[in-house]
């Protein structure tokens, strides 16, 4: 089997677990919503002062929110010792990463438009207006966590400090997909184009695909006793 | 229908060693298996039975030793030895939102088999899964998990059986359904290595008994005209003391 198919069979699968079990969906439903419920105290009540704080606040969101969103694509593998079935598979190990990347990606994806529907509410952001630009530094910035988190997330699933060590080991290797998703996303909520600052976005380009091969071409390292 | 090299060369291992964390689980294992022939591992608790078979399936890669299967080495042409052996592990390796049908589907599809609805429905069937096929895994009872997992050796068409405590949590029914698979596939020519505590069921299947003892293989023979309480008392000279 090749790497792609391998990805849609895991793929197929996750969704088909998380769409009947809803325990991931509704936990990360419930975490979202009161994070936003959250920010909305901790920020004030000016319209400046929820423009200079939405941008990182959105993404430190996402991260968490994100976080769980790829630890549980390989929680769901723990359960009767799927993940050493994994050892069985002949060829294209790479496949069932890319096929997690993509589950990590949908979980993280439906939990960014719920998180950003309520920031638009409460804090009174017309989103609208920021669709255009929005859109692209939301997908490169969860493609770029979830490739790297996915990874930390094999190496952890079977650990028993997994909790306390994935954040630990993937916080810091964030920052290059944190920095610039938030500045960016501070100039789409501006309805400013990427032009005046684009380095950013080639930086953002840059470790996504850096991420993703790194992934790639470890992960049957990390599966494999 | 069994490779045309397995028949020439079946399996051999020749040294084998696994340590964890410098500890020896299994030390100079040699042992070779024609086809059609199956080897009945006994052995008490923690000799080293189910590391053998995880190294056999490549799930665990020998600290030292080599072996081979079928003219494939087992850590060097690890992707070829994996199309020929099918495990039945202590583990189910069963996603519990999934129904029976669509894990055996599922399985089979990322070993890189492409079995069609009929081949897993009728394996389904031949485990008395039939009623319950589509039904969550998770509302089924330990002993239907289990003959998910037989199932699992219907579907495929490997050479080698690696079997873990296979009569665990089977009724009467479900050990005689797979007792008529084991002697189908070892009439087909294939091979079988099972790890079990069942003196009575693992004795009556083999054609060759081997006890494990502290990692080591202390005995390997062909079971010939040996009766089984001759066994048994053989098998307690070896192991007294558990094996330790």
């Amino acid at each position: 089997m090749n790497f792609l198919a391998l990805a849609a069979e895991i793929l197929r699968k996750d969704l088909r677990i998380e769409a009947r079990s809803r325990e991931g969906v509704n936990t990360l439903l419930f975490f979202s919503a009161l994070l936003v419920f959250l920010f909305r105290f901790a920020l004030g009540p000016t319209e400046a002062e929820v423009r200079q704080g939405a941008p990182g606040l959105l993404w430190f969101a996402f991260i968490l929110t994100g976080l769980w969103g790829v630890a549980r694509t390989f929680q769901i593998e723990r359960e009767n010792d799927c993940l050493e079935s994994f050892r069985l598979v002949p060829e294209g190990l790479g496949g069932i990463y890319l096929g997690k990347v993509l589950v990590g990606c949908c979980l993280m994806v439906a939990t960014e438009l719920m998180i950003l529907a309520m920031f638009g509410l409460f804090f009174h952001l017309d989103l609208w207006v920021a669709t255009a630009w929005l859109v692209p530094v939301l997908v490169l910035g969860t493609v770029g966590f979830v490739a790297i988190g996915t990874l930390f997330a094999a190496i952890t699933a079977q650990l028993k400090a997994r909790e306390v060590l994935l954040p630990l080991l993937l916080f810091p290797l964030v920052i290059p997909v944190l920095l610039p998703a938030s500045r960016l996303t501070e100039l789409a909520l501006a309805g400013e184009s990427f032009a005046a600052e684009p380095h950013w976005l080639r930086l953002l380009v840059v470790f996504d695909l850096v991420f993703l091969v790194l992934g790639y071409l470890t992960f049957p390292l990390v599966v494999e006793d | 229908m069994v490779h045309g090299e397995i028949r020439e060369v079946g399996l051999r291992i020749r040294g084998l060693g696994k340590a964890f964390r410098g500890t020896w689980a299994l030390r100079d294992v040699d042992l070779d298996l024609a086809p059609g022939e199956a080897l009945v591992l006994f052995g008490p608790n923690g000799s080293g039975k189910t590391t053998l078979l995880k190294i056999l399936a490549t799930v665990l890669r020998p600290t030292r030793g080599t072996g081979v299967l079928g003219g494939a080495d087992l850590v060097q042409e690890r992707d070829t030895v994996r199309r020929r052996v099918e495990l039945l592990s202590h583990e189910s390796y069963l996603y519990e939102d999934l129904t029976p049908r669509e894990n055996l589907s599922f399985a089979a599809a990322i070993r890189g088999g492409c079995p069609g609805g009929d081949a897993v429905a009728a394996a389904l069937e031949r485990a008395g899964l039939g009623a319950v096929e589509d039904e969550r895994v998770r509302t089924l009872s330990s002993g239907m998990k289990r003959r998910i997992s037989l199932a699992r050796l219907f579907v495929g068409k490997s050479d080698l059986w690696l079997l873990d405590e296979p009569y665990t949590n089977l009724d009467r029914e479900a050990t005689k359904l797979l007792e008529a698979a084991l002697q189908e596939h070892r009439e087909r020519g294939g091979m079988i290595v099972m790890a079990t505590h069942n003196f009575f069921d693992g004795f009556r299947l083999a054609t060759r008994v081997a006890i494990l003892a502290r990692g080591r293989l202390i005995l390997d023979e062909p079971r010939g005209t040996m009766t089984l309480p001759a066994f048994q008392e053989l098998y307690a000279l070896r192991t007294e003391g558990g094996g330790r």
